[in-house]
């Protein structure tokens, strides 16, 4: 029995070049246009289609579930799921606990967002979401960083006056921006930010690395990924 | 949901709000509320057990097992939940999957800590990779309800340690002359009585209890809580055809009425029970009764 058990195990490693055929996909679900919850309660999104598109081409099935931004990535490290595919930017600090794929989107910029044009964006309070680049950047700016735990509630502080502006991705506010009416606007210039956005993965989990990065590079040679991009950020966005 | 819901844009007032309250969105929290009540509903007794087990084994006459009652109670009382909810229920995995890899893959040569990550073989994976998601939503659940045990069980130990000194020595002493051995005196005098002592302090736990299921998120399990910050945000209408303001004062309003409903009602079913303990006992609540009866 012994013997069975152990040849089925070789076989299984041997057999396929990824061991596992379902691959969850976490992401965080509060991040439009990257990834957001839809009226039907499903994940929907940029990274939605662009994950179902990947995981088309790599021949797996995903499923998807949502976590905290807070604990997104000890959850990938304790096999909750497979993959972080929440808008995450490429870091070295982040690249010491989990591996990245190549990046899906180009090295985003990141835009402050005020209810009026004279803020001073280097010394007032400015809003962020906790643990992202940006919190990171605002913190080393001069300006006293109001950290939130989700993206929603660093934009609800900027209309409730307990922030001066609010520090995130460029195209997360667009949205936002259009939207409110003239009662919000973007202040000071676009920053720069990050090595891009990319999958985070397990470092030990190099199959699904390398599968995950083939899709990405066929996706990028067909231009499907730009199609995808002008789609969801329109004809601004910065394509491969 | 109805079919007049095809098109948001043109619905106004009442059956805009009908629509809006019947999306797929909606009823996932809805179905959260039924998930927290079953959360209260099996972790209330499963703590209970565990706090009836860590406080007879803090009583006991042998120094390792009330070393083990003791340091439980010391231990878990004083981490705080959050610190708990993170480092515990992964290591409590961690160590699951750890015995099933151990009994399932013995010829798994590959070290099972490799940097920051955790790797057992595919077939110790709990639950296995290629389960379907409700096995997986049910595992998170079912850790949750271990680890709120755990965490409730330790508070409860103390409170009913307490309860059980708090017994008058007098009973234990008579029901000794008549002859009952430790176990039988534990049996029918001790835990008989120490409930009402025990259900004050019991109680205030239970209300707690209540509170702390937001910190299910933190395990993936989706709360109510985190529903109605997500339903109350801003909704842009690029993203959902039924664009709103920030309304999660509304939303939290719900919650409100919803957490003091279930206060209410538990107050309601702890103030019989108490009512019920507190029959034939040598407390004021009992003394209460007698003279009610006999009046």
């Amino acid at each position: 029995m012994k013997l069975i058990l152990s040849t089925a195990t070789a076989a299984l490693i041997a057999g396929g070049a990824l061991a596992q055929d379902v691959v969850r996909m976490g992401t965080e679900g509060a991040y439009p246009p990257y990834n957001y919850i839809d009226d039907d309660g499903e994940v929907a999104g940029f990274e939605r289609e662009l994950g179902d598109e990947l995981c088309a081409r790599a021949e797996l099935t995903c499923e998807w579930v949502t976590n905290d931004w807070d604990s997104i990535i000890p959850n990938l490290v304790s096999g909750n799921y497979d993959t972080i595919i929440a808008g995450m930017s490429i870091t070295d600090e982040r690249d010491e606990v989990i591996d990245f794929t190549q990046d899906y989107y180009p090295p985003t910029e990141s835009a402050y967002v005020a209810a009026s044009e004279d803020v001073d964006v280097t010394s007032g309070v400015v809003s962020a979401q906790t643990a992202t680049i940006q919190a990171g950047h605002v913190a080393e700016s001069g300006a006293s960083l109001l950290e939130y735990a989700t993206p929603d509630e660093t934009v609800a502080a900027v209309r409730s006056g307990e922030a001066d502006a609010v520090f995130a991705d460029y195209d997360y506010l667009l949205p936002i921006v259009e939207a409110s009416g003239g009662e919000l606007m973007f202040v000071g210039d676009r920053v720069p930010l990050g090595g891009g956005v990319g999958m985070g993965l397990r470092e030990s989990d190099t199959d699904l690395r390398e599968a995950m990065d083939a899709a990405i590079s066929s996706m990028k040679e067909d231009g499907t990924l730009n199609e995808l991009l002008v789609k969801w950020f329109g004809d601004q966005v910065a394509t491969y | 949901m109805f079919a007049a819901c095809a098109d948001p844009a043109s619905l106004e007032g009442l059956t805009w709000l009908a629509c809006y309250l019947t999306t797929g969105k909606h009823m996932a929290i809805y179905w959260s509320v039924g998930t927290v009540l079953l959360l209260l509903a099996i972790t209330a007794p499963v703590a209970l057990a565990f706090g009836f087990g860590g406080a007879v084994m803090a009583r006991s006459h042998i120094p390792p097992v009330a070393w083990i009652g003791r340091g439980y109670i010391a231990v878990v009382r004083g981490v705080p939940d959050i610190a708990f909810f993170l480092f515990f229920v992964i290591a409590l995995d961690q160590a699951f999957e750890y015995v099933r890899h151990r009994i399932k893959c013995p010829d798994w040569t590959d070290p099972v800590r490799q940097g920051n990550d955790f790797l057992v073989c595919p077939a110790a994976k709990l639950p296995l990779s290629t389960a379907p998601e409700w096995v997986h939503e049910t595992y998170g659940f079912l850790v949750a309800v271990l680890t709120f045990s755990i965490v409730f069980g330790a508070f409860a130990a103390n409170v009913l340690y307490g309860a059980m000194r708090a017994v008058p020595h007098a009973q234990i002493e008579t029901a000794e002359a008549y002859g009952m051995t430790r176990r039988q005196t534990f049996r029918r005098i001790l835990v008989p009585q120490m409930w009402v002592y025990a259900l004050p302090g019991l109680s205030n736990l239970w209300m707690v209890l209540v509170k702390a299921t937001p910190l299910l998120f933190l395990l993936g399990v989706e709360d109510i809580v985190y529903w109605a910050r997500e339903l109350g945000g801003t909704k842009t209408p690029q993203f959902t055809d039924y664009p709103h303001g920030d309304w999660r004062m509304w939303y939290f309003l719900a919650l409100l009425v919803f957490y003091l409903g279930v206060t209410k009602v538990s107050e309601i079913g702890l103030e019989r029970l108490m009512r019920r303990l507190s029959h034939g006992q040598a407390t004021t609540g009992g003394e209460l009764l007698r003279k009610e009866v006999t009046q």
